[in-house]
């Protein structure tokens, strides 16, 4: 008898650690989690746009019909990502996921405040490892650490009636994302030029 | 020979245990971190780098993408104001106001995510789109057959969810009450 409740009191206690494992394992091992359903139909470090959510052909679920999305699945391990997205009419806003669907950061056209949303994105030994008088050239850019190397950005521009979706959509098919071709240096000579650069000033946004 | 048999069994009843309860977890949700106002029920870390270990593991069954946390927030009701579940051969009332925001959606979708076809292709209402009494209430009507004013069809499916979706707000992981966010209430009026 009392083998029987030693094994049923330690089936129950084997069972809060399987628990507690699948628990944690879940996000690694689902086959049909939102990356695995995007992959198939996004390219690799460029926007593709989704198709509008409709009932039958929604990718994902619990989308809002209301949003243009589009989607850039990044890949940084050729380099940081450059992000451009013009800013639409109503509402416009970019968010990143990791590869297993962490929202690690979001930012709306408001809160960017400018027309066009500008981000570099990196991991965070590529942001460690620029140069320092680089960050000044790229003071206006917001710099954004991806704790992984792969992950989702997802672009969402609103329709606030069913018939803006046209310009919702064409305000996020003029969005880009790529791979900054080697470092900028070279590319942006300019700002270097007025000698007294506003040198340590914004090291304050990090 | 026994020993062989009562490690099996433990074994056996500790694999049932164990994947039983993260099945139970992971399809209805944990009451860790939820924000309940009324009928409605957000999750705000799930839009941040705090998100809970429970709360992932249903997103990567799922399949969604949570809303960030610089983007909004999204609240779901699955029952009315008297926690009967929403059915959608009932009328259903969706009114009063919402918290403070540039904009909102409310969309309503079965209990799996999808959206419910309907031949208006309706699937929800934007803030904009909504008519508004003077005093910038509204009220929306959730039902199986056409209604005057906001209606939302549902198709008359048994058992559906409502998304309230709040974009660029204030509403986030510091409410905590009815009065730092007026939801709208949820009334079933009748039942055929």
């Amino acid at each position: 008898m009392i083998r029987i409740a030693f094994t049923i009191i330690a089936g129950i206690l084997l069972g809060g650690v399987v628990h507690l494992v699948s628990v944690l394992a879940l996000p690694r091992i689902a086959t049909q989690d939102a990356y695995s359903r995007l992959t198939p139909m996004t390219k690799e470090n460029a926007v593709t746009a989704l198709p509008l959510a409709e009932p039958g052909n929604a990718p994902m679920p619990f989308m809002d019909p209301a949003f243009a999305v589009a989607v850039c699945r990044y890949d940084l391990t050729s380099g940081p990502l450059k992000l451009t997205v013009p800013v639409s009419q109503a509402y416009t806003s970019v968010s990143f996921y990791t590869r297993n669907e962490v929202a690690y950061y979001a930012i709306n056209d408001r809160s960017a405040g400018r027309k066009v949303i500008e981000l570099d994105l990196m991991t965070e030994d590529q942001h460690s490892a620029l140069p320092e008088d680089e960050e000044v050239t790229a003071a206006d850019r917001l710099i954004i650490d991806s704790p992984t190397t792969t992950g989702l950005i997802v672009l969402k521009a609103l329709a606030p009636e069913p018939g803006l979706m046209p310009q919702a959509q064409a305000s996020l098919a003029a969005s880009q994302c790529a791979i900054q071709t080697e470092p900028p240096p070279s590319k942006q000579p300019e700002p270097a030029a007025p000698a007294p650069a506003p040198a340590p000033a914004p090291k304050g946004k990090r | 020979m026994r020993l062989i048999l009562i490690t099996l069994l433990a074994l056996a009843l500790a694999t049932a245990v164990g994947l039983g309860s993260t099945y139970l977890t992971s399809t209805r949700g944990t009451e860790l971190g939820t924000l309940t106002i009324g009928a409605w029920t957000a999750r705000p870390r799930n839009g941040s780098s705090d998100i809970d270990p429970y709360s992932r593991a249903s997103i990567a069954r799922s399949g969604e993408l949570p809303v960030g946390t610089g983007d909004g927030i999204a609240f779901t009701a699955t029952a009315d104001d008297k926690n009967k579940p929403l059915d959608g051969r009932c009328d259903v009332v969706v009114s009063g106001v919402t918290p403070a925001a540039r904009f909102w959606t409310l969309t309503l979708f079965d209990r799996k995510g999808h959206l419910v076809a309907n031949s208006l292709q309706r699937y929800g209402f934007t803030s904009q789109e909504i008519v508004r009494g003077s005093d910038g209430a509204f009220e929306i009507r959730v039902a199986a057959r056409s209604r005057a004013g906001n209606w939302l069809p549902t198709g008359g499916i048994e058992r559906y969810a409502l998304m309230l979706r709040l974009y660029d707000t204030p509403v986030g992981v510091a409410t905590r009450t009815q009065r730092d966010a007026p939801m709208p209430s949820i009334t079933t009026v009748g039942c055929p």
